[in-house]
């Protein structure tokens, strides 16, 4: 057992910063231009260099460097001391890259992954339905067939990110005559068209970060559909092999802690500090014996994802365990803030460690739900737990649905 | 970075497992509980022999020579199975004449200790909840007087590492004069208790003592850490299994929502518990500045989550659960026992909130 990096990595990590120092921030007749251009110029050296887009093939514009989970996170950690630009966050490069790597033709990963990498293109993801949540799978939006173009008609909700998304990949029943889980297929979809239209909806936060996206006779060719027609389900669950589901969550599994305790010390208990109050002190040990277990669950899965050895069933667990720790961790700080908790949400979430903003708090601990719910909701983890994890009978109802 | 346990780790855990397996299923795990002393030497030589007497002991002493991770690695076997007996008392004396002796009685003690040829105990808890080096108060000056409360198998064992005033250690030998014990109406009938009063025993003191009791300390709240693991795992497992057998409207209990739900919650706490004791062990054995925070954290944690385990175990199990012959409660039992020995998880919680500075 052995929880340092090693003289390997080390050398690595020195190389990685020599990179960073001759490259950002940018300077010299770099750090005239735009932005936009800057970031480019960076990422393109940085794919070149075998720092960025590590899992993709270099005729995609990656890198493609062999899996190593403890690499990708020594760059993440001294990219991240000097802010600078990573791959791009979110579905694009989180889902779509991967699964277009893995099931999509040549000519769609030619036209697409090269460009999301760079951060040209964004996606959002038409998964959910009002009447299909938890039961994705009985989507009614549908694809028809006109000629050479599908002719899409429907509704998806809670699109995070489609008022800025470019495309979307979207699921669609174009097979209305088969069973349930075989009549869908995997569709790209251009946001921007007449047929498209994408309303915000507001949060209990008050911020809007998802959707509501109606098709109306929106189009898209017919051969922008990822693997067969009708095998979209199986798509979209095409397993993601990624140096990400390792070590990168670490941090989160802490990270925290620290901003509670800076809320502790300078929130008041009966005029004096609270981290000085005996319940106060409790809860917090009792927080951080969550996280530590958890984080170190994490070595645990990221050594033997390095191995290539089967994890167990820990592997379910993470959603569940962070939602759990996160609703917990604000549950305190409400405790913490006191009348603030009178306040309408505001500003930065509090885990981004604005400790003196106590309104971050209060929209940390409606967020804390929001991540409960999202991206498959605690009742449902607990139900794949169970089943694929504790070994568990199928639920009746999804059992019986066909 | 490699944070797993290695093969030999693993292979020593199959050991383990298979010798409780065959040397003490549940049924005799149950003859044990319901018996009078709470002790098999035939048990207890087994596991000696095959080196569980002396696992962190230097092979120089007649020990395995390993490191606390394997002692906790062992102990968690021992958990999981609910073995009965004096292991944990037993291993923390060896570590505090290890951690503390002179060369002479590490020579003259250890070897004894690691072959099962002396069975060794600890005698730390004092009138009030006094678990702590800090709160020891028994004065030692050749001779020993005073109490002692919750001494594992003090009746029974030989020698006895006892805690006194200032976090020293001394050792007394139970086959002097002035020693005497009374059993503790204990709950968890798998490892035995005693007070045991001193009345001007003899008794000599292990020079570095004082410097090193809150090691022995930690290196007992992993152990009983590994332990709550242990158990806690087989607790859910027993749920499990139940959820899968028992039968109520046509169908096994296991396929509503309801348990299922309260399995995977027991499952969330359960399983990442494991990678936390592995952690203060190795701290423990390798990183000098968390060791002591890391124990007290991962003692309360990991006995917490034991504890509500098997009660949401007993829970699954219904009616049955509920009785004397459901082996869950004596895993239930084990869990009082590990919540509580060495202080509870509030006072521990409380030890790391002062140890982080808070």
């Amino acid at each position: 057992m052995d929880l340092s990096y090693g003289e390997a990595y080390e050398a690595f990590r020195k190389e990685v910063q020599a990179f960073l120092a001759e490259n950002w921030p940018p300077r010299a007749e770099a750090a005239e231009l735009p932005r936009k251009d800057q970031v480019d110029r960076f990422r393109d050296r940085a794919v070149d260099a075998g720092y960025l887009a590590r899992s993709i093939p270099r005729k995609y514009g990656g890198s493609e460097q062999p899996p190593d989970a403890l690499r990708a996170s020594v760059i993440g950690e001294e990219f991240r001391k000097l802010r600078a630009p990573m791959d791009p966050v979110g579905l694009g490069v989180g889902l779509l890259v991967p699964t277009l790597l893995e099931r999509g033709t040549d000519w769609q990963k030619e036209k697409f992954i090269r460009p999301t990498l760079r951060g040209h293109i964004r996606w959002c993801q038409g998964y959910s339905e009002p009447g299909s949540g938890s039961d994705l799978a009985s989507l009614q939006t549908k694809g028809e067939l006109a000629g050479d173009e599908w002719v899409i008609n429907g509704q998806k909700i809670w699109t995070s990110g489609a008022q800025i998304a470019d495309y979307c990949f979207c699921l669609v029943r174009t097979e209305p005559e088969q069973p349930k889980h075989a009549g869908i297929s995997y569709m790209l979809i251009d946001m921007h068209q007449p047929g498209v239209e994408v309303r915000p909806l507001r949060q209990m936060t008050g911020h809007s970060g998802f959707n509501e996206v109606f098709f109306t006779d929106a189009r898209t060719p017919k051969d922008w559909i990822v693997g067969e027609r009708g095998e979209g389900w199986l798509v979209s669950r095409t397993t993601l092999k990624h140096e990400r589901s390792g070590l990168m969550n670490v941090g989160q599994a802490t990270g925290q802690l620290p901003a509670l305790v800076k809320l502790a010390r300078r929130s008041l208990r009966d005029g004096r500090p609270a981290v000085e109050d005996p319940e106060v002190r409790q809860k917090l040990a009792e927080i951080e014996g969550y996280m530590k277990a958890n984080e170190y669950a994490l070595y645990y899965r990221a050594t033997r994802g390095r191995k290539g050895r089967d994890a167990g069933r820990i592997q379910l667990m993470a959603k569940l365990i962070r939602s759990e720790i996160t609703q917990e961790v604000a549950k305190l700080a409400m405790e913490l803030i006191g009348d603030d908790g009178l306040l309408a949400g505001g500003g930065e979430l509090g885990m981004r460690e604005r400790p003196s903003d106590n309104r971050g708090w209060v929209s940390s601990y409606m967020g804390s739900l929001g991540g409960a719910i999202a991206a498959g909701s605690s009742n449902i983890q607990r139900n794949v737990i169970g089943e694929r994890g504790l070994g568990l009978p199928r639920d009746w109802a999804a059992q019986r649905s066909k | 970075m490699d944070f797993d346990i290695s093969e030999e780790q693993e292979l020593l855990q199959a050991t383990v497992r298979q010798l409780a397996g065959n040397e003490c299923p549940l049924t005799r795990v149950r003859e044990i509980f319901d018996g009078d002393s709470g002790h098999d030497p035939e048990l207890w030589k087994s596991l000696v022999e095959v080196g569980l007497g002396g696992t962190a002991i230097p092979e120089e002493f007649g020990g395995a020579g390993l490191e606390l991770l394997d002692l906790a690695l062992v102990a968690e076997c021992l958990g999981s199975a609910a073995v009965p007996g004096p292991f944990l008392g037993h291993s923390l004396a060896g570590l505090a004449v290890l951690f503390a002796g002179s060369e002479e009685q590490k020579k003259s003690w250890l070897p004894r200790l690691a072959m099962g040829d002396a069975l060794g105990t600890v005698a730390f808890a004092e009138e009030g909840s006094g678990w702590q080096p800090n709160e020891w108060t028994l004065r030692a000056n050749g001779t020993l007087r005073g109490t002692k409360q919750h001494v594992p198998y003090g009746s029974l064992a030989d020698l006895i590492v006892v805690g006194t005033a200032d976090g020293g250690l001394v050792l007394v030998e139970t086959a002097a004069d002035g020693v005497q014990s009374e059993p503790v109406d204990g709950a968890d009938r798998t490892r035995r208790l005693d007070h045991v009063s001193f009345d001007g025993a003899s008794c000599e003191a292990l020079p570095a003592g004082p410097q090193a009791s809150g090691r022995v300390r930690d290196a007992g709240l992993i152990l009983l850490s590994a332990d709550a693991y242990g158990g806690a795992a087989r607790s859910l497992e027993m749920a499990v299994e139940y959820a899968k057998t028992r039968q109520q409207f046509g169908v096994t209990i296991g396929h509503f929502q309801a348990i299922k739900h309260q399995l995977a919650n027991m499952a969330i706490e359960v399983d990442p518990v494991r990678f936390l004791v592995w952690y203060a062990a190795h701290a423990f054995d390798h990183v000098p500045d968390e060791s002591e925070r890391t124990a007290a954290l991962t003692k309360a944690h990991a006995t917490s989550v034991f504890m509500q385990t098997a009660r949401d175990s007993v829970e699954v199990h219904g009616g049955i659960g509920y009785t004397w012959e459901c082996d869950v409660q004596i895993l239930f039992k084990r869990a009082m026992f590990d919540r509580a020995f060495l202080g509870a998880p509030r006072v521990h919680r409380e030890r790391a909130a002062v140890l982080g500075g808070w």
